[in-house]
């Protein structure tokens, strides 16, 4: 860590402090809601109370004549424009060759609603409170319908959509059952589990918020927005939804106040508020409150599986089959098929040899908003599976939970390793990270310190999670084989200014994770230049070429890689010229630390000067195009495999129920590491979401009557300061050994890891089999009950 | 409409606020000072934490014409110039900030826990920052943060 | 939120006219219920009397054999009152133990008891305590104060200008929070004084009330071990996302023990 603010280096692994932090801790960013425009009017949405109705009639005369009131825009008139249904960008094809069920989704209901909170009318006004108040007097009749919230039982539940009978999305698999279940007979041993992973509301501190503008001298669109992919918003929005030419629409967005993925989707808020500033001809702008947020935003995970584990008798694992049901919510949201099958299947081998895999996920929907992807995305439910399943097998045998994993790991020297589950690692050394783990929170010591807690009253337990995810998902080739509608490759265009300077513009987009720090830090290395020059530009469709965002702690091994690219590609351009200024042959320049030396000699030009005849070439070299500005498509060979171990350690208060995390070391194996200050603060962060899942945060849907119950944090239980304790963090390394940087990725590892390790320290502590999550006090504390 | 006057950042102003007016939206709407920001409706997220007479309080459950004659100072009045308060240095130089969201109303909550208090320990500033949702961070760096900016302001 | 005509009267007397001028008036002192309501749209006010500017109803006094807390003295205050935590540091602690900072800062007393969230920590100390609510025109005890739910014993035009706490031998709150809102879950507030020991729980059932059975065995026996034994009946307690009616009747008792023991 730097001592003082002044920065004197900032190249590759420096802690160096954040380019971005001056203006967010001087209240100087600007997040969307703080952008006005000039003209602009605001928007109301009327959202459905019921979960699931018939739309009779929506009548808008009282409301009309309200004051202020400037446009009542209702799904008829989306209708009469052919506004186009929100898309979802996955296809997943079935186990019976079929593409899955994705009906039709409104921006503005205008039949049905689906879900309490789903859109049927927007307001515009010129105040903010004058649509409020006129979104009051909008009169709907409905005709409530029997509603469907409850994952388990959706597939027997009131139909939802005519397209989907018995409301199954699609019913999928991946690997061969009859294998799997020839092993699992075959096996001395068998654990079965039933697992549920709880639904969580996403909940960035920063609500969504749209801007919508329409320039009729230009025929141009702006949308201001809170996306984390603002180049896959104008897609959507402009060759599916509203039919705009991607040249006509420019999508913003500014500072993000985070995303965790419930940011990465088109939603219908603003669609409409573009639609809607083209109809009466005046910016529209939209903020969410909490409450919308709660009702609206993309929720997180919300699975029921079915899981059993077969074991030969020297503890070898032999087959794993999982079968799931997944809830997609009301409707498919833009990336939400992929989720419960090719984010989560594939990651069902974990860090393990389990030779045969099957897994059979029931994609369904109900009458609740939709589930989409959520910081992990697939891959902490893949995690809590098997390290839930891999901890109950070694309980049931009395065998060291440990000792069962490591017997089970893939070793060294079996990469790259061909998963069962259609995925190949590259690289990974999973023993290092349990032993280095292990090591931190003295494994051998904790039988003592479990006899000291009891002797106080408190019961202690000790959970292990041995995590592996998948990040920056690729290559395009495969996914598109695999249904994905979309590319996902990166773009980054490096410039020189005349003067020496660089802007790096990048479509990976940042919402709390320092690009701009750490993509100026790659730049500065590559380029030999201080850190202090680079500037790194993103959110803006308008000025970075093309981009496909951030999500899938993509951002650094595919946007990294191709700010990487780029880069070369100006340093091949600038040996020619340094060739022509050095009179020498180009095969001869070598470039280092910002200087193109002639091999062997000490005849050298710096960077400076090479750029500066590109930009002035009066003496420069013929053929060579003047300018230094490159631009490089990065489209990754294969996904990236953080991996690593997180152990929990909890005590928890008999009488109570009430758990307290002790300890937490954390070892993350991320490959190489640009920013360590930026990495271990994306490991705290994940963990906490990690913690909130396990032991806090849980969504509630009333079963009769489909309201949300869990709809503000009165209720929903937001995880804070003194819920959690201070985290031992520290890694291990195997470089990438596909990107040229050698990184992996290190977003969402925390969020993958935490569930299981802490809910095993719960059951460990519990004697339970299972505590579900969240575990609350009255959770554990039955748990405590029954077991004691 | 009442008409209020107050000094802000150390700058007198003063004009007609309609009495529904929440301090905040005053702040970011009527002063265009939008460091200040809104996360929640149900006053627990304190993203829109300010001082009012030199307490912190959340600028979304009080009314604009409640700090009549009051002083209230924004995150935007922290700093001297270009030069950071120590609390916010201490945020910069600790990692305690992602997305930046919920910056202003913790640093601002922050600097009033620890006044007074330099040796503050871990446990008060958890508990004490209990009106403060960052959903970013884990906290982790928030709470060193706030443990060296208490000892450079020296109490 | 709808406008409404501001009020800030200077005396109790001309408070009381204000809310007597207006057809659908509401009075104001620390907001932190009164504006989170409004900001939902539960209330709309015509006229909104703000109670911040009349003096002598904030602040801390000590009568005799007892402490007598204004109605606008802030949780802060109380939390952090030197009077108070010497002679009845139970209800120091149990200010200490509301909301977060902020809402100490601004809420107050009077608006937490005139309030009466069932789930609110007052209450119980109220209760417990044997205190007194005084207001512009009579003195109510705690007992008849709190009716039920969000009902109280005041009138439309009646103001709580101060609460009289009983100095006791004895007293101690112990709270199970609510994970997520933080209010109590389960608050047992234990007093015990020569005419015996009072037990009052908050956040369990519909309004705070008395456990009888617990106060009878602490008569006999002022100590934890007491209570063994004896159990609140579930059935009349509250049920919710976060707590069944059986864990909040086994939170009562754990919380009364951790009270009885943490009196010392
Ligand atoms: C985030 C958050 C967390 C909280 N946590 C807790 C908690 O843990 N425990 C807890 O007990 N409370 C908690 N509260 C509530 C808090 O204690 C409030 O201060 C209290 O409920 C209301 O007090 P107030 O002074 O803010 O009153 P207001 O909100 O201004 O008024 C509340 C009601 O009382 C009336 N009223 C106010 N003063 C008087 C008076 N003197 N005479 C007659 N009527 C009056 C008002 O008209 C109004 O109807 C929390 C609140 C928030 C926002
Ligand atoms: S905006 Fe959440 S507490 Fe004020
Ligand atoms: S930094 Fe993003 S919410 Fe705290």
């Amino acid at each position: 860590m730097p001592d003082t603010g002044t920065i004197t280096s900032g190249g590759i692994g420096d802690a160096v402090q954040r380019k971005e932090d001056f203006r967010f801790l001087t209240g100087r960013g600007t997040y969307t809601d703080d952008i006005n425009r000039m003209g602009q009017t605001y928007a109301v949405f009327v959202r459905s109370p019921h979960a699931h109705a018939k739309i009779r009639s929506v009548d808008t005369s009282a409301a009309s004549q309200a004051s202020g009131v400037v446009s009542i825009l209702t799904g008829a008139d989306m209708v009469a424009d052919e506004v186009g249904s929100l898309i979802c960008g996955w296809n997943v094809v079935d186990r019976h060759g079929e593409g899955h069920k994705a009906p039709p989704h409104p921006p503005l209901a205008h039949d049905t609603v689906k879900h309490v909170g789903d859109q049927v009318a927007v307001v515009i006004a010129e105040t903010l409170s004058e649509a409020q108040a006129a979104a009051e007097l909008v009169e709907v009749d409905y005709e409530v319908l029997a509603a469907n919230v409850d994952t388990g039982s959706a597939l027997s539940g009131p139909e939802i959509h005519p397209e989907a009978p018995s409301n199954l999305c699609y019913d999928w698999i991946l690997g061969e059952e009859a294998d799997v279940d020839k092993a699992l007979a075959n096996s001395a041993h068998v654990t079965e589990l039933d697992i549920i992973n709880n639904r969580l509301v996403p909940n960035p501190m920063e609500p969504r918020a749209a801007i919508g503008e329409y320039d009729m001298a230009t025929g141009e669109y702006t949308c201001f927005s809170t996306s984390q992919n603002p180049h896959v918003l104008r897609l959507i929005l402009c060759a599916f939804v509203l039919g705009i030419p991607e040249t006509k629409l420019k999508v913003i967005a500014p500072d993000v106040g985070g995303g965790f993925g419930s940011k990465i989707f088109c939603y219908a808020e603003e669609t409409t508020c573009v639609w809607a500033s083209k109809k009466i001809g005046r910016p529209v702008k939209w903020t969410s409150t909490r409450s919308e947020a709660f009702l609206t935003d993309a929720h997180g995970r919300d699975h029921v599986s079915h899981v059993k584990l077969g074991l030969d008798a020297n503890g070898k694992f032999t087959a794993l089959k999982v079968e799931t049901i997944a809830n997609m919510g009301a409707y498919l949201s833009t990336f939400a098929s992929s989720v419960p099958t090719y984010l989560y299947a594939t990651l069902l081998a974990g860090q393990y040899t389990t030779p045969v895999i099957f897994c059979n996920t029931k994609a369904v929907f109900t009458n609740t908003v939709a589930v989409d992807a959520y910081r992990g995305a697939g891959r902490p439910e893949a995690t809590f599976v098997v390290e839930r399943i891999v901890e109950t097998a070694a309980r049931e045998l009395g065998v060291d939970p440990a000792e069962l994993r490591r017997k089970n790991f893939i070793q060294p020297d079996q990469f790259p390793y061909d998963t069962p589950v259609a995925l190949t690692y590259d690289t990974g050394n999973y023993e290092a990270s349990l032993d280095k783990a292990m090591g931190m929170i003295d494994y051998a010591g904790f039988p003592a310190r479990r006899a000291k807690s009891e002797a106080n009253g408190k019961k202690r337990g000790l959970g292990i999670s041995a995590y592996i995810e998948a990040c920056g998902i690729a290559p395009s080739a495969v996914v598109g084989s695999l249904g994905a509608g979309v590319g996902l490759w990166e773009s980054a265009q490096v410039r020189f200014n005349a003067t020496g300077s660089v802007s790096v513009f990048t479509g990976s987009h940042s919402h709390g994770q320092g690009h701009e720090t750490a993509f100026a830090q790659l730049a500065a290395t590559k380029l030999g230049i201080p850190f202090e020059n680079v500037e790194v530009v993103h959110g803006d469709t308008s000025k970075v070429p093309m981009g496909m965002g951030t999500y899938g702690s993509r951002s650094l091994a595919v946007g990294g890689s191709a700010i990487d690219r780029a880069c070369d590609k100006i340093i091949e351009k600038g040996k020619k010229v340094a060739a022509h200024l050095l009179e020498a042959a180009v095969e001869d320049i070598e470039f280092a630390d910002g200087n193109f030396t002639v091999a062997g000699t000490d005849k050298s030009k710096a960077m400076e000067e090479i750029v500066f005849a590109a930009y002035v070439p009066h003496d420069y070299p013929e053929g060579v195009e003047p300018g230094m500005d490159e631009t490089a498509f990065y489209d990754p060979g294969n996904f990236t495999y953080p991996a690593g171990t997180h152990i929990a350690e909890v005590e928890i208060d008999e009488a109570t129920g009430v758990t307290e995390i002790v300890d937490w070391v954390a070892v993350d194996d991320f490959g190489n590491v640009i920013n360590p200050m930026i990495v271990e603060g994306q490991v705290h962060g994940g963990i906490a979401q990690g913690v909130g899942q396990a032991l806090l945060e849980g969504t509630v849907y009333d079963k009769d009557s489909g309201q949300l119950v869990t709809g503000s944090y009165m209720d929903y239980c937001m995880p804070r300061a003194d819920d959690l304790p201070s985290f031992r963090v520290d890694m291990t390394t195997t470089a990438c050994t596909h990107n040229p940087l050698g990184v992996k990725g290190c977003g969402e590892a925390g969020a993958i890891a935490a569930p299981a390790a802490l809910i095993n320290a719960i059951t460990d502590a519990t004697g339970a089999v299972t505590v579900e999550m969240p575990a609350t006090p009255e959770r554990v504390w039955r748990a405590l009950q029954e077991n004691n | 409409m009442p008409s209020i006057s107050l000094t802000l950042n150390g700058r007198s102003v003063s004009g007609e606020v309609e009495t529904k007016t929440l301090l905040v939206d005053y702040i970011r709407e009527n002063q265009k000072l939008t460091g200040t920001h809104v996360g929640c409706d149900t006053s627990q997220c304190g993203s829109c934490v300010v001082h009012v007479d030199g307490k912190s309080v959340k600028s979304c459950t009080m009314l604009a014409v409640q700090v009549d004659g009051s002083e209230v100072t924004t995150i935007e009045g922290l700093a001297t110039g270009e030069e950071l308060h120590p609390m916010q240095e201490a945020f910069r130089q600790n990692h305690g900030l992602q997305c930046g969201f919920c910056t202003p109303g913790m640093v601002m909550s922050a600097v009033d826990l620890v006044a007074g208090n330099p040796d503050i320990s871990e446990t008060e500033i958890r508990e004490g920052l209990e009106g403060n949702i960052c959903r970013c961070t884990g906290y982790h760096n928030i709470v060193k943060s706030v443990q060296a900016g208490a000892k450079a302001m020296g109490g | 939120m709808q406008n409404f005509d501001y009020h800030k009267p200077n005396s109790v007397d001309e408070a009381v006219a204000n809310m007597q001028a207006s057809d659908d008036g509401k009075f104001l002192a620390g907001g932190m219920t009164m504006l989170p309501t409004m900001k939902q749209g539960l209330a709309a006010p015509e006229d909104l009397i703000d109670l911040h500017g009349i003096d002598g109803i904030a602040g801390v006094a000590e009568g005799a054999d007892a402490i007598e807390i204004g109605a606008m003295t802030s949780h802060s205050v109380v939390a952090s009152s030197a009077l108070i935590q010497s002679d009845l540091p139970a209800l120091a602690a149990l200010a200490e133990s509301i909301g977060d900072r902020q809402v100490r800062a601004r809420g107050t007393l009077g608006g937490s008891i005139s309030n009466n969230d069932p789930a609110a920590d007052y209450p119980a100390a109220l209760v417990a305590l044997g205190a007194t609510v005084k207001t512009n025109t009579r003195e109510i005890p705690a007992e008849d104060f709190f009716v039920e739910m969000f009902e109280t014993a005041l009138a439309e035009d009646e103001i709580v200008t101060s609460v009289s706490f009983p100095l006791v031998e004895k007293a101690a709150y112990a709270k199970f929070p609510n994970p997520a809102s933080r209010y109590a879950m389960v608050g047992v507030f234990v007093a015990k004084n020569a005419d015996g020991v009072r037990v009052a729980v908050t956040g369990a059932g519909p309004s705070v009330f008395r456990a009888s059975a617990m106060e009878s065995a602490l008569d006999g026996d002022f100590s934890s071990s007491a209570l063994d034994g004896v159990a609140v009946s579930a059935d009349d307690l509250n049920s919710d996302i976060h707590a069944s009616p059986e864990y909040r009747a086994h939170l009562v008792g754990v919380m009364a023990k951790r009270a009885v023991d943490a009196c010392g």
